[in-house]
């Protein structure tokens, strides 16, 4: 438990680093971004509206930096992370509430699925060494390389413009919203196994080679030999290496679910995923700065959840993590 | 306190997953035991094992299809048959797809692919180049400093401050900075490649952090301390030299790292679309819907020139790694090629709980004596 303790302390600590960051990139870079994203605006804004994104940004700010950097804490604990300039007068908040949901669904269970197909891979092309299975490898090297957006590109036009399997984007076929009935959870399975298919794709292939690399080390050990040499089934003597071998796999989810959250929106945009990559490009597009800050701060605090849930696990599949408190 | 340091997020356990980045970190070659004579090869990088280097199919191929991408980002923008950001014709408005004139086509606005792929390699190469070797002097700066003062609060500080990039997701953090940037200034390939490596140094750090503190225990870099060496003079002289396959192998990573996160930048327009680069292509075509119309010619050559050249430097990667952890290196060897090398007493498949070690044979012999180290290895199995 104070293991999970200490994690903790350390995610906050990095959320904490991360709107920090948010908040002095605006004020260190060259250049005026309420002049930016005035010329994106047309002439549609109020004064008032002007004044709130002069102070967002702290031009001709009373308050002073220490001050600006408290209400910006102070807004962002209510949930008001600004108004968005390309959805205006929609705020940030309501912008990202709308998309979240889809790529959570889309993101969180491509990865899963991802992770768990690519170990269960891993164990099989180590235990299997030396067999075909081998070639696998090249392949995967080939798709850990290869952008998630190009594989995204392939998919599109292969299995929905020339074989016209699955639809080629967006998220649902109606424009709008019929209700929780079969025809449209169909439609969204059906809108979601392209993007997920290639997420899937590219992704396990690093879980594939981590865990085979590891898996390869681990039935060296003696405990495995002294396993074999008992007359235990072959099954049962990889299940208990594989338990050993996953740890790294497990403890090493933090720098890879980065690489697979960004590879999944980016995959979202060449879909017209509706989802937080799509209102990226469009925020992006339109340099509506609150909303690209805002995205920012939810992808982190998502991922530094993700890494925490991926650490409880580590505790439960690592008895010496417990043993210690 | 020192967090992420032990064993709350396994340390050395890291380097399995991610791109390319496989089994460094997940095999110290400190704490574990390598069978039989062979020595871990990280402690004895001499001469002769470095002109073995080259032998590994992987590290061949790897190279080959590297010097291709360096030859077309050096004369790439000289033999250009066209201007890249030159229409050819105002009157045609549809991508034409490959021709004698165009060899890979045109765009909608009839600008020759060809000319794009070949002057936009200078850019993506360049930029993955700088943000490779300045992360990787920022990773052996703060690794291995923070390595050789373990458990002080300087190591501390260091472990905390790659732990924090390590798990801040690192495009988008990349997208609100460049988001920032003056149009003007997106342009530079020197300045992209540092902002890049501002964010690509935590993985190379946290693995050679790792590196150092099992060698600073040896007992040849103890009696260089004791001698009275310097600091420096220890880390320069003792433990850099043997931490150079790693350091090679967070190079490659970081320069991976380097050339996807650059082509995802320019793949979201954050660089000037006119300053040709793989990205940039990838966004025109995305931009016109080129997947879902069928111009196949404008989007497959740079997204197969990115994903040649990061199959290129992680087969590079997977060489090292197995140069460092010859146990990779022994699973890899099929029936087949033990056959060919002429051994009859090899298993017919490798068993649980051994794994046979390719034994580090001399210049000059022939592949029967790798076939024959390995049996000798294996002979200590259960039948």
């Amino acid at each position: 438990m104070r293991i999970i303790i200490r994690r903790l302390a350390f995610y906050i600590a990095t959320a904490i680093l991360a709107v920090t960051v948010v908040f002095f990139i605006p004020r260190l870079m060259p250049g005026n971004p309420v002049e930016a994203v005035l010329a994106q605006l047309h002439g549609t804004v109020t004064p008032a509206t002007i004044r709130s994104l002069e102070l967002q940004y702290g031009l001709n700010n009373p308050e002073g930096l220490w001050g600006q950097y408290l209400t910006y804490w102070s807004h962002l604990l209510h949930g008001n992370l600004g108004v968005s300039t390309s959805y205006y007068p929609s705020t940030v908040t309501s912008v990202i509430r709308s998309a979240l949901p889809w790529t959570l669904g889309l993101v969180g269970v491509a990865t899963i699925i991802s992770f768990v197909l690519g170990t269960l891979l891993g164990i099989l092309v180590a235990w299997r060494r030396g067999t075909w299975l081998d070639n696998l490898l090249p392949a995967t090297t080939f798709f850990q390389a290869a952008p998630y957006f190009f594989v995204a590109f392939l998919a599109l036009d292969l299995f929905s413009t020339r074989l016209g399997w699955f639809p080629s984007g967006r998220a649902y076929g109606q424009l709008d919203f019929p209700g929780w009935n079969a025809a449209y959870i169909g439609d969204v399975l059906d809108h979601a196994i392209l993007p997920a298919a290639t997420i899937v794709l590219c992704s396990a292939a690093g879980w594939i080679v981590g865990m085979r690399n590891v898996m390869v080390t681990t039935m060296d050990e003696d405990y495995v030999l002294v396993a074999m040499a008992k007359g235990l089934a072959k099954r049962r003597v990889v299940w208990y290496a594989a338990r050993n071998a996953i740890l790294p796999s497990v403890s090493g989810f933090s720098l890879a679910i980065g690489f697979v959250v960004s590879g999944a929106l980016l995959t979202e945009i060449v879909f017209s995923y509706p989802g937080l990559g799509w209102i990226l490009l469009q925020a992006v597009g339109a340099r509506d700065y609150p909303l690209l800050q805002g995205i920012f701060l939810i992808i982190t605090f998502a991922v530094l959840l993700a890494n925490l849930a991926a650490d409880s696990v580590y505790v439960f599949l690592d008895p010496r993590t417990r043993q210690e408190a | 306190m020192s967090i992420g340091t032990g064993t709350d997020l396994g340390g050395t356990g890291l380097g399995g997953v991610g791109v390319g980045g496989a089994g460094t970190g997940g095999s110290d070659p400190a704490s574990e035991p390598i069978g039989g004579p062979l020595q871990p090869p990280v402690l004895a990088p001499g001469r002769a094992r470095r002109m073995q280097l080259p032998r590994s199919p992987k590290i061949v191929a790897g190279l080959v299809i590297l010097i291709v991408f360096l030859i077309m980002a050096i004369v790439g923008p000289i033999v250009a048959p066209y201007d890249p950001s030159a229409s050819l014709s105002t009157t045609n408005g549809t991508p034409q797809p490959p021709s004698a004139a165009h060899w890979l086509g045109t765009t909608q606005t009839q600008q020759d692919v060809f000319s794009q792929l070949l002057v936009g390699a200078r850019s993506t190469i360049l930029v993955a180049l700088l943000s490779g070797v300045a992360a990787t002097i920022l990773s052996v700066l703060i690794g291995v400093s923070a390595g050789y003062l373990r458990g002080r609060w300087a190591d501390d500080f260091l472990s905390m401050l790659a732990n924090f990039f390590l798990v801040m997701p690192a495009l988008p953090l990349l997208i609100v900075i460049f988001g920032f940037l003056p149009p003007s200034q997106n342009t530079d390939d020197v300045l992209i490649g540092l902002i890049i490596a501002i964010t690509g140094w935590a993985w190379g750090a946290r693995v050679l952090r790792a590196q150092t503190l099992s060698l600073r225990s040896r007992d040849y870099v103890e009696s260089a301390r004791i001698i009275g060496e310097r600091g420096w003079r220890v880390i320069g002289f003792e433990i850099l030299p043997n931490l150079a396959p790693v350091v090679a192998s967070s190079f490659l990573f970081t320069v991976l790292y380097g050339v996807g996160t650059y082509t995802a930048l320019a793949f979201l327009g954050l660089i000037n679309p006119l300053h040709w680069s793989w990205g940039s292509m990838l966004f025109e075509a995305q931009g016109s819907s080129a997947e879902i119309s069928g111009y196949w010619w404008w989007y497959i050559p740079p997204g197969l020139a990115v994903a040649f050249l990061g199959t290129s430097l992680a087969l590079l990667n997977f060489g090292i790694d197995e140069f460092i952890n010859p146990r990779l290196r022994a699973a890899g060897v099929t029936r087949r090629r033990a056959k060919k090398a002429g051994d009859k007493g090899l298993p017919r498949r490798f068993e649980l709980g051994v794994t046979p070690v390719v034994r580090t044979t001399a210049p000059g012999s022939t592949p029967a004596a790798a076939g024959a180290a390995m049996a000798d290895r294996t002979q200590e199995q259960p039948s």
